[in-house]
């Protein structure tokens, strides 16, 4: 009488409702024609949302099998990455092209979640702590999106307006990100209390144009969305000019390292949270500051 | 197990490391546990818990709940067919609240429905009208004057007090500390989960995933109004325990569901249920004080603990006896002065895991420990040979140590035992922050951290612990067939392939199945205190000897033992001295931690753990590894990130992605080495294994990053702000 039951779930009433498109013109039709409908393109942001009851869709929009979002190619000085690419590919592929994109895919989760996430739910999900928005911020990258009747490009800056609040309308999907092809090294480095599969206490991605001579920060987890700390770029932008850096690449100066690192601290709006404390954030921030910066900058010299 | 015609087969026999039989299955996902299991025409429950962690209820209103279609029963506290309340030494725990909530997630209405959707939005529709009281959360605070009394008894649940020796000794050295260990979760994988069919002569049967049938169904009989022989439960597949399957959580009330809607009922709890549907580990504060001569053998020590018991008492009165116990760690300590007590309060109720009051002290007595050491400028492993309890000394609470001892041996083994090279690592994930790339070295630095802990194995102070096997042996086209059949919990530990190993090495025979544990057959006592292959190991040997005296008739039929093992029976402590011989035997593990620090960022990654421990006979060499390895593991968590976080009475991280463990990639080498000093009081001269790696490897751990980072941490877990100094 008691059996073994087969792998059934409640994921089954929602399975009956999925929308399966099978190109992005039918996926922008469907879109348009069921608002409330969820996309779901890997389902590791989704189906934990759905799994602890937080969100109840009537409707899913499986995007797995579109085969516009699964690629990536460069486009003259832009990388053209699919929404549907996923942080494993990223981890595998960027190599020079965006190499702090490809580190931080390589922080994500565990290879499981990393072979299902994908870059357009993460972008999607806006949170501060989304790993591979910082590299995009840092970048300077722009989110395609879509709908059934128009497209529009925005800067990743301003398409997280809050945490988990994006720009994207009701109708849209998220195509695809736009990114700048890597002129200069580039790191990404995360805190967390644990060695793998951990959230951002904080994060921070440093960016070295050796062409354009800038340096671009973003920072994750500190803030309500990811924020640049413009001050400690100009401060080394600055130093780096002062001394003639870029031509002639030598050591920098602990001091200038340091202050870097204070200014990039000083750019987080840290909470305390159940994850760490606002002072540790910011003490972690000015650490991460300072290695991630002389680490690209051996990089540059060598 | 291959079959290539050349290979000698492994017999299968105590000693051998027998492959066991539910590895595979699990691995492949084909494994059923409790919460894989149906029923035809099942419903399925769903429980609605207190928001707050203290209220009055005035009132609870089902009817909205009960007029939604699919709907097919809505129960509160009135509709408990028995005694109200239940708990494994103290009934004082609400089946479903009656007129307050004492914790944030107390059961308050089940519901059964024809979809588990049904179920949990029934759930949303019944009111109950709280008055939220301020909740008490201070473990102190509850024994001081003008606290609310949680229970008519008052908010002390126990106090153990221990003097042993002179209570004015005095010292030439004197060291002190104050240290508190966080609220550790047995973050078992399977979640709760049940399955209740309603029976034709007003029984049920109870499928669930637990640790001791048999108490469960004690509890459960009274509960419902049934004789416990209507009361039949069944082992279904447990996804791990550690402790946190020792007290009821379902049983109950899907039991109750069942009965009243005569269906099957099934619940399973989710992820974050889970976190409010079992006990946790005690939260501790301790303070000690310890004297010791210039040569730095132990005059005194001194010890202050006091532990959070939570809303109600689960096993907490046991807990505490073992803290105080074990409170001076393995050392021969001349004059001793124990306080131990436990208090109810408005947080989550706190019982059994892994360790059961031991890990809580050792935390305590190996940093001090530490602290004499540094103080003697004494090699830590040095001060530890030079108190090291031994056969022929007494505990402080007068109890002659009678059997084996080894802390002298277990400690020189591990000095022996070579360090991993300093090497810089190679592969980044090798670096302290592993794959999150925040070092390449920088502010990186190695420390070293021993510590030695051990525990009582089975049941103590008094109680008749035993466990029951039947064994039987037919015949059939196969051959002789030999069945063993206990009430005994496989909770992931390996004990059917232990007990299997054990009939084969009594009788001689290969075939051997273990039948299902239910109720059916004599209580096993709890797969718990490490007593399991001790005490059901002990039992299926007796029965085995018995039908091997038998073996030599001329039998058609099949023929069957039934066979009750017991151990030494124990004493209770005097109540005013803390003295008796309480415990059935001890047990002794030791652990070496290397660990890389980044000292900046305050991030550890362990480098390898050492261990050697006594295990008085190795019945299966790969299931001993994988005890050492998951007690590790979990000693690791406790040190470096397991925490459930509390506020005001509530829990802050009730998930997976806030409640963090060890990952492959936190866990480091292990490098054991595994000694056999026969037990004489246990079969096959066997210790119990399952509980002792948890305990010394969480301080050896902070050892080691205090050695790293100069930093007193009195506090586990570490926080990576505690080793930044932030
Ligand atoms: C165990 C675990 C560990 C994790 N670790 C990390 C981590 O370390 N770092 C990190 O950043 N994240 C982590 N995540 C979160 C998650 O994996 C990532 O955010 C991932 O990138 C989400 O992508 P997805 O394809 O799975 O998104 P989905 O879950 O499918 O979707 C997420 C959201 O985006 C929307 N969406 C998806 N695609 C589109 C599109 N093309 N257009 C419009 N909307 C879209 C969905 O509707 C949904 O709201 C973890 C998750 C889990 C379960």
């Amino acid at each position: 009488m008691v059996r073994r039951q087969g792998p059934r779930r409640r994921i089954l009433p929602l399975l009956e409702a999925t929308l399966q498109p099978r190109d992005l013109a039918d996926a922008l039709a469907a879109r348009g024609a069921h608002p409330t409908a969820l996309p779901l393109a890997g389902g590791t942001d989704l189906m934990v949302e759905i799994n602890f009851d937080r969100r109840r869709p009537e409707r899913i929009l499986d995007l797995s099998r579109i085969a516009e979002l699964a690629g990536w190619d460069r486009e003259g000085d832009e990388l053209v990455i699919g929404a549907g690419v996923t942080h494993a590919r990223l981890e595998g592929e960027m190599g020079g092209l965006a190499p702090g994109l490809g580190m931080a895919a390589r922080t994500i989760g565990s290879p499981q979640i990393r072979n299902r996430g994908t870059i357009g739910g993460n972008i999607a999900t806006s949170s501060p702590a989304g790993d591979a928005l910082p590299p995009l911020v840092a970048a300077g990258a722009r989110v395609e999106l879509a709908s059934a009747t128009a497209s529009r490009s925005v800067p990743i800056s301003e398409f997280c307006t809050g945490p988990k609040r994006n720009v994207m309308a009701p109708d849209e999907l998220i195509t695809a990100v736009r990114v700048p092809v890597a002129q200069g090294p580039q790191q990404f480095a995360k805190v967390g209390p644990r060695n793998a599969m951990v959230i951002a206490v904080c994060s921070l991605s440093v960016h070295l144009d050796a062409v354009a001579r800038t340096v671009r920060t973003a920072i994750g987890s500190a803030a309500p969305t990811i924020v640049r700390a413009t001050e400690a770029e100009a401060f080394m932008e600055g130093v780096l000019d002062e001394r003639g850096a870029w031509e002639r690449p030598g050591p920098l100066p602990a001091s200038a390292l340091a202050r870097f690192g204070e200014l990039v601290a000083a750019a987080a709006r840290p909470i305390d949270d159940v994850r760490g404390s606002a002072a540790y954030r910011r003490h972690a921030l000015a650490v991460l500051g300072r290695r991630t910066l002389s680490w690209c900058w051996q990089e540059h010299r060598a | 197990m291959s079959t290539s015609g050349t290979r000698v087969l492994p017999l299968g026999r105590i000693g051998e490391s027998v492959l066991r039989a539910d590895g595979r299955p699990k691995v492949r996902g084909e494994f059923a546990y409790a919460s894989d299991l149906g029923a035809d025409r099942m419903l399925w429950g769903a429980t609605l818990r207190s928001p707050h962690p203290s209220a009055r209820i005035r009132g609870i209103d089902i009817t909205r709940a009960l007029t939604l279609s699919g709907v097919h029963a809505v129960l509160t506290h009135a509709d408990v067919p028995g005694r109200t309340t239940y708990g494994m030494e103290i009934s004082d725990q609400p089946v479903l609240a009656i007129d307050r909530v004492r914790y944030e997630g107390e059961p308050v209405a089940i519901v059964a429905a024809d979809h588990p959707e049904t179920a949990r939005r029934a759930i949303e529709r019944i009111v109950v009208d709280y008055l939220p009281e301020d909740p008490l959360t201070d473990p102190e605070r509850a024994i001081m004057p003008g606290a609310p009394r949680l229970h008519p008894g008052g908010n002390l649940l126990r106090r153990v007090t221990i003097r042993h020796g002179d209570p004015g000794a005095t010292a030439e050295v004197v060291v002190r500390g104050e240290y508190a260990v966080g609220m550790q979760d047995q973050a078992f994988l399977g979640p709760e989960a049940a399955l209740a069919v309603p029976a034709e002569d007003g029984g049920i049967d109870l499928h669930v995933a637990t640790q001791w049938l048999h108490v469960d169904q004690g509890q459960v009989a009274a509960c419902l109004g049934l004789p416990p022989s209507l009361t039949r439960l069944h082992l279904s597949g447990v996804g791990g325990a550690f402790g946190g399957r020792e007290d009821l959580s379902m049983q109950v009330h899907v039991a109750m569901l069942a009965l009243h809607t005569g269906r099957p009922v099934k619940m399973v709890y989710s992820r974050e249920e889970s976190f409010f549907g079992h006990v946790h580990r005690h939260p501790a504060r301790m303070e000690y004080e310890h004297g010791a001569d210039r040569d730095g053998r132990l005059v005194y020590v001194r010890a202050r603990v006091v532990l959070d018991g939570g809303a109600y008492a689960s096993s907490s009165t046991a807990v505490v006896a073992n803290a105080a116990t074990f409170a001076c760690g393995p050392y021969d300590v001349p004059n001793a002065e124990v306080e131990a007590i436990v208090t109810y309060t408005n947080n989550p109720p706190c019982g059994a895991m892994r360790g059961f009051g031991a890990v809580q002290v050792a935390f305590g007595h190996e940093s001090q420990m530490d602290r004499l050491a540094a103080e003697l400028a004494l090699d830590p492993i040095e001060i530890r040979l030079r108190n090291a309890l031994a056969t022929g000394m007494r505990l402080p609470t007068g109890q002659l140590v009678d059997g084996p001892a080894p802390v002298r041996e277990l400690l020189e083994g591990l000095r022996d035992m070579p360090l991993p090279p300093d090497v810089v690592p190679v592969d980044p994930r090798e670096f302290p922050g592993g794959v999150s790339n925040s070092t390449h070295g920088e502010g990186t630095r190695r420390g070293v951290g021993v510590a030695v802990g051990f525990k009582n194995i089975a049941f103590a102070e008094g109680f008749d612990d035993y466990s029951t096997a039947r064994v039987r042996i037919s015949r059939d086209d196969g051959g002789p067939l030999v069945e063993i059949h206990t009430a005994a919990a496989e909770v992931g530990q390996g004990l059917e392939t232990v007990l299997a190993q054990i009939a084969r090495t009594e009788l001689s025979l290969e075939r051997v199945r273990v039948l299902p544990a239910d109720t059916q057959v004599g209580s096993a006592g709890s797969t718990s205190a490490s007593r399991q292959t001790w005490m059901t190991g002990g039992a299926v040997q007796l029965a085995c000897a018995r039908l091997r005296e038998r073996l030599h008739e001329a039998i058609d039929g099949p023929i069957e033992e039934t066979a009750v093992y017991r151990h030494r029976p124990t004493q209770a402590l005097d109540p005013d001295t803390g003295q008796g011989d309480s415990l059935v035997a001890l047990a002794f593990a030791a652990h070496r931690a290397v660990c890389d620090v980044d000292v900046e960022l305050g991030i550890v990654r362990a480098v390898e753990i050492a261990t050697t421990q006594d295990v008085g006979r190795v019945m299966n060499p790969l299931a001993l590894e994988g005890q050492i390895h998951g007690g590790i593991a979990q000693g690791l968590g406790l040190a470096l990130m397991e925490e459930i976080q509390m506020e005001e009475g509530r829990v802050r991280n009730a998930s997976f992605t806030d409640y963090l463990m060890p990952t492959v990639l936190d866990m480091p080498q292990v490098r054991m080495r595994i000694s056999e000093t026969p037990h004489p009081h246990a079969p096959y001269g066997l210790n119990g294994v399952g509980e002792m790696p948890t305990i010394a490897s969480t301080p050896a751990i902070v050892a080691a990053v205090r050695d790293a980072s100069g930093r007193p941490l009195t506090r586990v877990p570490l926080r990576p702000s505690d080793i930044a100094g932030v």
